[in-house]
């Protein structure tokens, strides 16, 4: 079972102080999957990767990553995992492709003679070979990102785990990345990607979890948490004292709506077509009518308790 | 693609000795260093200008020792800029440099990823503190050079006379030259084991700078209070200005010794903390 997931926490707990940052975390992220890791800023997300990544010992809890125990089988784990935590980080004075040089240079199993080949391929990756020998004070926000990327791309990896990749770039350069983490995922590599902006990763998601204020509110294959949601009917008719009435005999709960609309949950309704015709023979003027499922984003508002991109 | 010989020769190499290269490579990409480098061999330099030129000649029996040995022997300009570069310049600059190397990093979050590289904590730190030996070798071996260049060029290179009052040619008195400056690498050890501790407290830099080098000071003060004698020979800075017995003759290896001694013990309990300190911490930088 272990060796089907790439993360496996149990527990997986952190308090700073008081403040508890990360509590019981289960997460489970199958091998082969696009794991989005949802929530808004300040849930959690970056301390959960720190401890995946063995940079924070956790409170309480396990974190199992690629079947081994974190942070104990560190040396012979990180080696197969790229990351991105917290933005991109680089020595200014040294170019995109030294420092590119010195990162691989700190991974003891990467050998030397392949450590050129190695970096030029992730320059270009991530479409950076032109700037390879500019300094990084002189790269933009968009490029140290890539250069970030590059960093985690350096070996083939198992696992890539990235922390708000998306962060700094133009929507051409979220764009990149989004194919980026879909080419590699190809490859079969497992994609952990944390993300505020629910809409920059759902098309790309083949799974996701959702953190609030720390603790895990769901999680599972996409469209399993899409299931999850709570359909709506909406109909727009200037009869609306008709149309409510037939809304409400055929046992469906009338929320508030604006005027010349009703909106009604949708669960344990009969099918759409049924109900527009119940409207039309009651003699309501039905202008317009949507079964809508509701967007994930609405999903997780509703999981989250609050927008998206809302600081705590 | 640029995969050419010279390039897969480190293969050879263990990856631990290439990390240390890539260390010090970075360490000396930096303007910084170069910039201490330059005014630490400047020191000797402007002692040697303001010998040469001084309308008085050089001052006998006031100011540092061997001040008037100069005019006879160029050299000496390195072994004054040695002593007067003992107490607070070459601390400074190792200071800065010890301070810098995991508060540095964690500052600009390159610490992160070398550790998820993985470059492994205990691995990192050892490699930070040799990377400062090189430097405290480098910064010794700046005033040094300063010194000699300064030398030759103002004064005649003759017989000098040493404490003892022994006369030395001057091949010895090069060498001896060279004996000091190791015995000032030698001092500085101890200081920068203390700045790597101060370093993995902090992500900030200049505090861990700035705690090294208030240490270094505090040390001398402390050493020169007549009271606290019997603490002295556990001062970090006891055997500093120790470096004058290398021109005894014979030279006296007494406080050479001692001060190994001394600054190898402080390497070893800094270097402890450090190790405790760094292993356990949690990298939120
Ligand atoms: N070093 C720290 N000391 C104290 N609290 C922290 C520290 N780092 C993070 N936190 C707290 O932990 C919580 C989670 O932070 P974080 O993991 O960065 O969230 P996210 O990445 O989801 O935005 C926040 O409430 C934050 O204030
Ligand atoms: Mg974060």
């Amino acid at each position: 079972m272990t060796e089907e997931l790439a993360v496996r926490t149990t527990g997986l707990t952190k308090r700073f102080g008081h403040q508890t940052a990360v509590d019981r975390l289960d997460l489970a992220v199958p091998r082969g999957a696009v794991f989005g890791f949802l929530g808004p800023n300040g849930s959690g997300k970056t301390t959960t990767i720190r401890m995946l990544l063995g940079l924070v010992s956790p409170t309480e809890g396990n974190a199992e990553v690629l079947g081994e125990g974190m942070p104990d089988r560190l040396a012979s784990v990180l080696p197969r995992v790229g990351a991105l935590v917290e933005g991109p980080a680089f020595y200014p004075f040294l170019s995109g492709e030294a420092n590119l040089r010195r990162l691989d240079t700190a991974d003891p199993k990467a050998s030397a003679s392949s450590q050129p080949g190695r970096v030029a391929r992730a320059l270009e990756r991530v479409g950076l070979s032109h700037a390879a020998h500019k300094k990084v004070h002189a790269y933009s926000l968009g490029m140290k990102q890539r250069l970030g990327l590059a960093g985690a791309l350096l070996a083939p990896r198992e696992l890539l785990v990235l922390d708000e990749p998306t962060n700094g770039l133009d929507p051409q350069g979220t764009r990149e990345v989004r194919s980026l983490i879909r080419s590699l995922a190809d490859d079969g590599t497992t994609v952990f990607v944390s993300s505020h902006l629910l809409a920059e990763v759902e098309q790309i998601c083949t799974h996701a979890a959702v953190l609030r204020a720390g603790r895990l509110v769901a999680q599972g294959p996409l469209d399993e948490l899409r299931g999850a949601a709570r359909h709506r009917i909406e109909v727009r008719t200037p009869d609306t004292g008709v149309a409510a009435d037939v809304l409400r005999k055929l046992g469906l709960e009338l929320e508030a709506s604006a005027p010349g609309t009703l909106t009604a949950e949708a669960d344990g309704a009969p099918p759409a077509e049924d109900i527009v015709a119940a409207l039309v023979r009651a003699g309501a003027r039905v202008r317009g009518f949507s079964a809508a499922a509701p967007s994930l984003e609405e999903r997780f508002v509703e999981l989250t308790g609050e927008g998206f991109d809302v600081a705590e | 693609m640029s995969e050419s010989q010279p390039k897969s020769l480190p293969n050879a190499l263990p990856t631990s000795l290439r990390l240390f290269l890539s260390e010090v490579s970075v360490l000396f990409r930096r303007w910084r260093t170069w910039a201490m480098l330059v005014a630490l061999a400047a020191v000797p330099v402007l002692i040697g200008l303001a010998v040469r030129f001084s309308p008085k000649g050089p001052p006998t029996g006031r100011g540092p020792a061997f001040l008037d040995q100069v005019t006879h022997n160029g050299l000496f300009v390195g072994v004054i800029g040695l002593i007067v570069c003992m107490p607070l310049f070459l601390p400074l600059t190792v200071g800065v440099v010890a301070g810098d190397t995991i508060a540095g990093e964690a500052s600009l979050g390159t610490l992160r990823y070398l550790l998820v590289a993985p470059a492994g904590r205990i691995r990192l730190l050892v490699i930070k503190y040799l990377a400062t030996v090189v430097f405290c070798v480098a910064a010794a071996l700046a005033v040094v050079l300063g010194g000699v260049l300064a030398g030759l060029a103002l004064f005649p290179v003759g017989r000098a006379t040493l404490l003892s009052g022994d006369t030395i040619g001057p091949g010895e008195a090069f060498g001896r030259l060279l004996l000091m400056g190791g015995f000032a690498t030698v001092s500085l050890l101890g200081l920068a084991a203390i700045g790597l501790f101060a370093s993995t407290m902090t992500t900030v830099p200049v505090g861990a700078m700035a705690a090294t080098i208030v240490l270094a000071v505090v040390s001398q003060v402390l050493d020169a209070l007549d009271q606290l004698d019997w603490l002295h020979p556990w001062l970090l800075s006891d055997h500093w200005l120790d470096l004058a017995d290398l021109l005894r003759q014979p030279i006296s290896w007494g406080s050479f010794g001692e001060n190994a001694l001394l600054q190898a013990a402080y390497v070893a309990f800094f270097g402890a903390l450090a190790y405790g300190r760094f292993t356990t911490k949690d990298i939120l930088a």
